[in-house]
């Protein structure tokens, strides 16, 4: 029984040392946050697009699932991912959809004329209500949203070639297993 | 010295203004009270020690805007505080809400501090109760003890 208790500073340490082993693993982001919004329907929006006369509604999404990315001219990190961004749209043809998050129409169409254009369409959330009806608390933030609607996965920050691998590509995968 | 009085006073009005902008701030002052209320109890996500109403970020604004809107239409205190964890999760609430996956949280320091009390308790008695266990000396013991003493003395 004493020894037991003797053991028990130890054990302790032990529990702490676990939770640093999780907390502060490579690539773990504290400030990342579980979102509320995971699986379920994804707020309704209905934007301006930027160039054409055409909307980006979700309504118009439906049917098959797509990726929709909040980025910003103004956001370092979101140069970060663009050429991956636009390796998965001309390679892997994936749907992706731009929502420019409190963005200029200039600024966005310049940003895309610059750097190349990964989206099929582009809607401009110029106060940011969509940006917050989705729950965005910084660009870039990348949402899977499957063929009913549903937010199938939240991507905090810019995306990376691990995640797409690990994570966006068999979710897709599942989603629509025809293609 | 007119000068300097001046000073303090308009120093003593400068003091609990938030970082709630003028163009932010609703008409009705009883609607503006709640809605300063509900947003010292959210939290800022991208400062996240800061509650949105202290915090200059954009994201706070929007949510700043997002908690009058609601109380403008007419919601609840507690709809408007809903409303914002539908979109953000618990973690917005500075406070967070009792459920089982906060027990720990709010149950752990107790429990310890509790646990401490107990085993100090019985570390205690325990200490107090070992002498008891020795029996009392003999009448020869204390014979022999007594001699001892007297030689150390003498």
């Amino acid at each position: 029984m004493k020894r037991i208790v003797y053991l028990l500073p130890l054990a302790l340490f032990f529990v702490l040392v676990g939770y640093f082993l999780i907390s502060l693993r490579p690539g773990h982001d504290t400030h990342e946050l579980p979102s509320a919004m995971l699986q379920k329907p994804a707020p309704s929006f209905d934007l301006a697009d930027l160039g054409d006369d055409n909307k980006l509604a979700l309504a118009g999404l439906k049917g098959h699932p797509v990726i929709v990315n909040f980025f910003a001219s103004w956001c370092v990190p979101c140069r970060i991912e663009h050429p991956l961004l636009m390796r998965l749209s001309q390679q892997d043809h994936l749907p992706l959809y731009g929502v420019a998050y409190k963005d200029k129409p200039e600024d966005a169409a310049r940003l895309l004329a610059t750097y190349g254009d990964p989206f099929r369409q582009v809607g401009l959330d110029q106060d940011g209500r969509v940006g917050l009806d989705f729950g965005v608390y910084g660009v870039p933030e990348t949402y899977v949203i499957d063929a009913n609607g549903i937010i199938r996965k939240r991507f905090v920050g810019p995306l990376t070639a691990e995640a797409v691998e690990k994570d966006l590509m068999p979710l897709l995968k599942q989603l629509e297993p025809s293609s | 010295m007119r000068t300097l009085i001046l000073c303090m006073v308009l120093l003593l009005g400068a003091l609990p203004a938030g970082a709630v902008e003028p163009r932010e701030r609703l008409a009705d002052p009883a609607l503006e009270a709640r809605a300063r209320t509900i947003s010292g109890e959210l939290r800022c996500l991208v400062c996240q020690n800061e509650s949105i109403d202290e915090s200059g970020a954009d994201l706070a604004h929007d949510i700043r805007i997002l908690v009058r809107e609601r109380l403008t239409a007419g919601d609840t205190d507690a709809q408007t505080i809903q409303a914002v964890v539908n979109r953000y999760g618990a973690f917005v609430l500075l406070k967070p809400p009792v459920e089982p996956a906060t027990y720990v949280l709010w149950f752990g320091p107790p429990t310890l501090v509790l646990a401490g009390l107990v085993g100090t308790a019985i570390w205690l008695h325990r200490r107090q109760a070992a002498p008891a266990d020795t029996a009392p000396l003999t009448s020869d013991e204390s014979r022999r003890l007594a001699g001892l003493l007297r030689d150390n003395e003498g």
